[in-house]
């Protein structure tokens, strides 16, 4: 296939991973941001291959993984009232509540539906009057200017019966936070290449600057993440901190402008707390005022929920990189892919669920030799 | 010119059998609506002497030997999907299953639930492409059944169809039967039925349409039974859960390792670009007219050629191994040259956000 065969070529990956340990005197601590990113790797089995010369962590850039529970109580409440219909990304109605999740919501005859747009979600408004249509609008700089669309024409066209439950995070803060964090050992990011799609990458430059850290805006293929690396490695051995852009035929460096106007016209700042993390000051988009008809927690006037996290759950650290998902002593044991503890365990992108799904054998295999 | 009315008949119940291009209740109550159901869309399309008796069972004669037994329901929806519907798909995934067991399939059963408001017309589709499917892969239908419920209570229709085939004793393969070394071979491209019927329901159009794979297998199994034999130890149609489900029960059952290699799998193109689209791995996602064998070594080169003689097996290729390390589980090899489990999935698959 275009555009992507070309970026999973083995004797390609083969040259960088040569680079790359040529280049490294010492082994390098770098944190790749975006979930997808951490997908590819584990997947493919990135950091297996790059043995001694670095170390990659993961970083909390899974949109599912850092929804806070509270938020999915939210949900859970919405989808279960008759005069609603409750719309979401897949990937999202497996994700532990409190209490139960979205699929057995729907299972005990609360109207949930799948939707790969919000423009669907408000299509079916128009479509179902009688009902109320709500949209979970969770996800990073990626899926909010599409979110921000759907209520900007809801507006325009008087769709009243949709609203969306927002629960939008942004990058940079949580990088900030990382850096700020007295046990960070991140020594370069890998930014997420679809987020700077959108975004651009000048936000990165003052990071960059002020905690003297490589930034490699990054794509999401096995060779595009071995080109960031290198490129990481290299300004890493150089003494360099600059903003590099490996994913080229993607992300321009002022990012995609009627994108972000859209955003900044529906959305502003607002504090977010973010799963096992906590809240980061300014670090999610809320409704701005002129759009809180279209705010489901206006709406519907949902009241505080205060969750409990199990705590077993340890998703905060290795959300952070503080720890690998195998040294939580939950993973495995009480929390599966099948009975998830924690948001990184359910989504495909999580860590923990990367680790399970695709290192078992090699946790097996290490055990087996340590027996 | 006034039309001509009909010669007055005596009194008549006025309950109105009412528009007669969609099921309706009646259909089902087992009166003279049920007779005509039967007469207007079943039998002339499955007709045979052992059904035309219209008896309360079939009674067929068989050689003596062992019988395989094997039945499945068909919810599918949408009903009709490029490259075939839930008739066709009924036909065929019942004497796949047989043909598993190395079995060659008789006779089918066909059990259709139809929900009050089918049209006729689709009805009809559905039930030519049920019998054009049993000719075609050699097998009668000699009992069935109906039943009508209430709009609302099924998706247009169900079908469960139940098969009955003659086992060779000399041709056995299990699930149970692979041995480490084994090579692992797919018949075919895969992915093509998951993502035809996904396409639809997703309202997707890609520039080639994708249409299901759906086809009866048992031609590629006789194929191998001539031409290696017992070298065959498992044969499995990987229908739902795909390829890497269907890998997972075998090196479960035969306590083996399973290692593939990517790459090795034909992905048709749109079925690619399909799942980087929607965020499915292909390797999940349901086939109908695909099998995967494991075949002792020294005849794998053997079964490959046998595979490729026939249309349905053109791409068939070598995907694997089975090994005696990690026994139960299967492995991928990268082209990169990592490694990760092929792991079941807990539930269904679930599109990715981004």
């Amino acid at each position: 296939m275009r555009y992507l065969s070309e970026y999973r070529d083995p004797e390609l990956a083969r040259a960088l991973l040569g680079r790359i340990t040529s280049t490294a005197t010492r082994r390098w601590v770098l944190m790749e941001v975006c979930g997808g990113q951490t997908h590819t790797i584990v997947r493919q089995g990135i950091d297996q291959i790059l043995g001694g010369a670095v170390e990659m962590i993961h970083g909390p850039g899974c949109p599912v993984c850092v929804t806070p529970l509270e938020q999915i109580d939210r949900a859970i409440h919405l989808a279960s009232r008759t005069d609603v219909i409750f719309t979401s990304f897949g990937d999202m109605l497996r994700v532990p509540g409190s209490e139960t999740d979205l699929l057995k919501v729907r299972a005990e005859g609360g109207d949930v539906r799948v939707v790969y747009s919000p423009l669907d979600a408000l299509e079916l408004a128009r479509r179902t009057p009688e009902k109320k249509v709500v949209f979970f609008a969770i996800g990073f700089e990626t899926t909010a200017p599409a979110n921000a669309m759907a209520v900007w024409r809801a507006r325009e066209l008087g769709v009243k019966n949709f609203s969306i439950l927002a629960s939008h995070v942004t990058v940079p803060p949580a990088m900030e936070a990382i850096l700020e964090s007295p046990d960070n050992r991140v020594e370069a990011f890998l930014a997420a290449g679809h987020v700077c799609a959108v975004m651009g990458w000048r936000e990165y430059e003052p990071l960059a600057e002020r905690y003297e850290v490589p930034v490699v805006v990054t794509g999401f293929e096995p060779v595009d993440l071995l080109e960031g690396i290198l490129l990481a490695v290299r300004q890493l051995e150089e003494g360099r901190h600059q903003v590099e852009n490996q994913y080229v035929r993607s992300v321009r460096k002022e990012g995609n402008f009627r994108a972000q106007e859209m955003m900044l016209r529906v959305f502003e700042p607002v504090d977010r707390s973010w799963r096992g993390i906590g809240t980061i000051p300014r670090s999610g988009l809320g409704l701005r005022e002129e759009f809180s008809e279209f705010d489901a927690e206006m709406r519907f006037r949902l009241e505080a929920i205060r969750p409990s996290e199990p705590s077993e759950c340890r998703a905060g650290e290795v959300l952070t990189g503080g720890i690998k998902p195998f040294d939580c002593p939950a993973f495995g044991n009480s929390c599966t892919p099948e009975h998830p503890l924690g948001a990184p365990m359910v989504s495909s992108e999580g860590a923990c669920a990367a680790y399970f799904n695709y290192r078992r054998h090699q946790m097996a295999t290490s055990s087996r030799a340590e027996s | 010119m006034s039309p001509p009315r009909a010669p007055f008949q005596g009194p008549v119940c006025p309950t109105p059998y009412g528009d007669t291009d969609r099921v309706q209740l009646g259909h089902g109550s087992g009166g003279k609506m049920s007779a005509a159901l039967l007469r207007d869309h079943f039998l002339p399309r499955f007709e045979n002497p052992v059904l035309s008796e219209l008896g309360d069972a079939a009674v067929v004669g068989v050689d003596r030997g062992e019988l395989a037994i094997s039945t499945d329901t068909f919810v599918v929806s949408p009903l009709e999907f490029p490259g075939g519907n839930i008739g066709a798909l009924a036909v065929h995934g019942t004497v796949n299953d047989l043909a598993m067991m190395g079995a060659e399939p008789l006779f089918l059963s066909a059990g259709f639930i139809l929900e009050e408001g089918l049209p006729f017309e689709v009805l009809d589709r559905v039930v030519g492409a049920m019998s054009s499917a049993a000719v075609e892969a050699g097998v009668t239908v000699v009992t069935g059944d109906t039943k009508v419920v209430e709009r609302g209570s099924a998706d247009g229709m169900f079908i469960n169809t139940t098969g009955i085939g003659l086992v060779s004793p000399a041709f056995r393969p299990g699930p149970g039967k692979a041995v480490p070394g084994d090579v692992v071979i797919a018949s075919g491209p895969i992915g093509c039925h998951g993502i035809a019927i996904m396409a639809v329901r997703e309202g997707l159009e890609f520039e080639v349409e994708i249409e299901s794979d759906t086809a009866a297998l048992h031609p590629l199994v006789s194929g191998l039974r001539e031409s290696v034999g017992e070298a065959v130890h498992v044969l499995r149609d990987p229908t739902r859960g795909g390829v890497a489900s269907a890998l997972n029960e075998v090196a479960l059952a035969s306590r083996v390792g399973i290692e593939m290699k990517e790459g090795s799998l034909v992905i048709p193109g749109p079925v690619l670009a399909a799942c980087e689209m929607l965020g499915l791995d292909p390797l999940y996602v349901a086939n109908e007219g695909v099998l995967v064998a494991l075949v002792s070594p020294d005849r794998a080169g053997d079964a490959l050629a046998s595979l490729r003689s026939h249309p349905l097996g053109e791409e068939a290729a070598i995907i694997g191994h089975a090994v005696e390390g990690h026994p139960g589980m299967v492995v991928m090899r990268t082209g990169i040259g990592g490694n990760r489990v092929v792991d079941m999935l807990p539930g269904d698959q679930l599109p990715r956000i981004c």
